[in-house]
């Protein structure tokens, strides 16, 4: 009897916690849907830093795993996120058998960097065969003919290149082997183009700090990184020789010029790498990456929120994107993509 | 005691003999399903690897053992680079490892002063019990630059010596096997230092007592009675630190250059088994992804054949010593 009595309040308290909290649970999800995303991590910084500003404004939470391309499109496929995001675009006839569609989210710039002593950054030039060669291995020295041919003017030493690639998987790899695919046949047939390629020559630096790293101790060295990481761990880059002849250097304008005179307009499903850009200002190694959806929403109300967060962040994002050193995507595509949703996807 | 009625004891001796029985047989089968959970738990990393990396393993068989290309693009696979990277820098490691820590646990044991040996045991505990991520980074920041400007001078050196010259001929960018083969050194020295400086200790002193006193140098005393009374042990200690340095991943990646090569130069950046999976698995889909997981079945088979070289050597130095 004494015992059921000591034991009763207690009871009583664990009861009301209970209810609190299954009533903070249902308060909470009643006027907030958290979604999910995976993939690319090459976008998680902008994701993150759009979803802390997104969740501000609406309270709803997007939550981006970086697990890499890959995996984010295996999530996407086996429907255990709201969206995947790739590095890669997804051919049509994935697309087409899973139901799902794919659009760009954000832009990037590659840009070749380098350490040679009394080169400053930006001074040197290069164009994408002389690079292809370089990778290949056909250019061993930094005062080769090709390389002066480029830069008249500048003292190139007589030493040997340090050719650093990525070692992991990797969109930049991907971007910049499709970009050496489309400027050399020989890179074409012999390395050709992936997430990981079969290096000819060098060494391999995990991830961009890898890469920056490499760059950084190892004198005569050259690499290629993303924008961003070339800025911040002040990295000499090199200016590029685009598409229709004219030097450009790697900025905001460059890479959305690239954006906007790549050929969307003819590229189903936004599936076109923005390498070699045609445009006369065009940075010829711009990438973006994709965020892929189902067409036929799996969850009605997480969907919704996704394309919703989308919405914000071509609108809204655009200084946050550009705080990390991203280039938020030209009006033109995104009036495209807004265009692509509405045909395209069941809301 | 002597209130309890003398009737009810034998009673109490049975069922407490019963209870015991019951209690000691449950306690068995506890410690059977512990050891099982082990065996089973090994069984099934083995055979999980098998099955992810079924398709290259069995789908390209020999030429996935014997093919030194690795290409994605092409999904042409060869684990010979990886296993040539992790065994040759697993080597360098033990053969700059090995000798040091048999210094410093003789010099604790033997020679330094009682005052000294606490703290410098300490340290080399300490040193082992740092995660190798900080390894990778002081060989990434600190050792690669020092070896970049000494590499020139080994090339110019030992480079010039005919047949092992070969070794010590490369670019002098810091990164590559020697480089790495000496970070893991630096790693697995604790490990295998403190299993020699304790199983040194077990020595019975009257031993090395005995063979001071019919003059032996220290040197003798080490090498004729401290060695041999713990051989078992210090090969045990060893293998340890050489199985530490076969699955090393962070550290190694970070300074081993990723290269997919085989080459006669240790100053040539090469890759290992972990570190390809590291770098690769993220982004790898389809048999890329297989490829890897089979690459993680062989680093199971090269470290289950690298123990079993050490049982075998143990087995002969016993039959040897006819025990």
């Amino acid at each position: 009897m004494s015992k059921s009595i000591r034991t009763a309040p207690r009871r009583g308290l664990g009861l009301s916690l209970l209810a609190a909290v299954v009533a903070l649970a249902f308060g909470s999800s009643a006027c907030a849907t958290d979604i999910t995303g995976a993939g690319s991590s090459f976008v998680y910084p902008v994701i993150s830093k759009w979803s802390a500003g997104y969740a501000e404004k609406t309270g709803n939470h997007v939550n981006y795993q970086s697990i890499g391309s890959g995996g984010g499109i295996a999530q996407i496929k086996a429907g255990t996120v709201d969206f995947g995001a790739s590095d890669m675009p997804l051919d049509e006839a994935t697309l087409a058998k899973f139901g799902l569609g794919q659009f760009p989210d954000v832009i990037g710039g590659i840009v070749p960097a380098f350490n040679v002593q009394g080169v400053a950054p930006g001074k040197l030039v290069l164009d994408g065969a002389t690079l292809a060669d370089i990778y290949l291995g056909k250019i061993v020295h930094w005062n080769d003919p090709a390389i002066a041919r480029l830069n008249p003017g500048l003292k190139l030493p007589d030493a040997k290149i340090t050719v650093v690639h990525r070692s992991d998987g990797s969109g930049t790899t991907f971007n910049f082997s499709d970009y050496l695919s489309k400027v050399s046949a020989e890179w074409k047939s012999k390395v050709g183009e992936g997430t990981a390629v079969n290096w000819p020559t060098g060494i391999g630096g995990k991830g961009n700090e890898g890469v920056s790293a490499y760059i950084k101790q190892i004198p005569n060295s050259l690499g290629y990184v993303e924008y961003a990481y070339a800025l911040q761990n002040h990295i000499g880059y090199a200016l590029m020789k685009n598409a229709a002849g004219k030097v450009v250097k790697p900025m905001t304008a460059s890479f959305q010029a690239a954006a906007a005179t790549a050929d969307w307009a003819h590229a189903k499903n936004f599936n076109l790498l923005m390498t070699n850009a045609p445009g006369a200002d065009a940075w010829p190694i711009t990438a973006t990456s994709w965020v892929i959806m189902y067409k036929q929403p799996k969850n009605e109300a997480n969907t919704k929120v996704a394309f919703d967060f989308f919405k914000w962040a071509y609108e809204h994002g655009q200084e946050q994107a550009r705080s990390l050193d991203y280039v938020p995507l030209p009006d033109s595509l995104v009036q495209q993509i807004e265009n692509y949703w509405k045909t395209e996807y069941k809301q | 005691m002597s209130s309890i009625p003398a009737t009810t004891e034998p009673v109490d001796v049975d069922r407490r003999s019963r209870t015991d029985a019951r209690h000691d047989a449950l306690f068995r089968l506890l410690l059977k399903a512990c050891a099982l959970l082990v065996l089973a738990a090994l069984l099934g990393a083995a055979l999980s690897t098998l099955w992810g990396g079924r398709e290259v393993l069995f789908g390209h068989g020999l030429h996935f053992l014997a093919s030194d290309a690795w290409n994605p693009v092409t999904d042409d696979y060869g684990a010979l680079a990886p296993i040539f990277g992790t065994l040759v820098t697993s080597l360098i490691a033990l053969v700059l490892a090995v000798p040091t820590s048999f210094g410093i646990a003789l010099f604790l044991t033997e020679i330094a002063p009682a005052w000294l040996r606490g703290p410098v045991a300490t340290a080399i505990e300490l040193l082992a019990s740092i995660p190798s991520i900080i390894y990778g980074m002081w060989g990434l920041f600190v050792f690669v630059p020092f070896m970049s400007r000494i590499e020139p001078a080994l090339n110019d050196t030992l480079g010039r010596i005919p047949l092992v010259g070969k070794l010590f001929q490369g670019p002098p960018i810091g990164l590559g096997l020697l480089t790495a083969g000496i970070v893991l050194a630096v790693m697995i020295l604790p490990f295998i230092c403190s299993v020699m400086r304790e199983v040194f200790r077990t020595v019975p002193t009257r031993l090395k007592e005995s063979s001071y006193a019919l003059g032996s140098t220290t040197w003798e005393v080490v090498w004729d009675i401290v060695l041999p009374y713990t051989r078992s042990a210090v090969i045990g200690g060893i293998f340890l630190g050489l199985g530490r340095a076969l699955g090393e991943t962070m550290a190694v990646t970070f300074v081993l250059g990723n290269s997919y090569n085989i080459t006669s130069s240790l100053l040539m950046p090469g890759t290992s088994i972990s570190s390809s999976i590291a770098n690769e698995f993220n982004e790898a889909v389809g048999t890329h992804r297989s490829a890897l997981i089979a690459l993680g079945f062989l680093l199971f088979v090269v470290t289950f054949v690298v123990l079993l070289i050490a049982r075998l050597m143990l087995r002969r130095l016993a039959r040897r010593e006819g025990n």
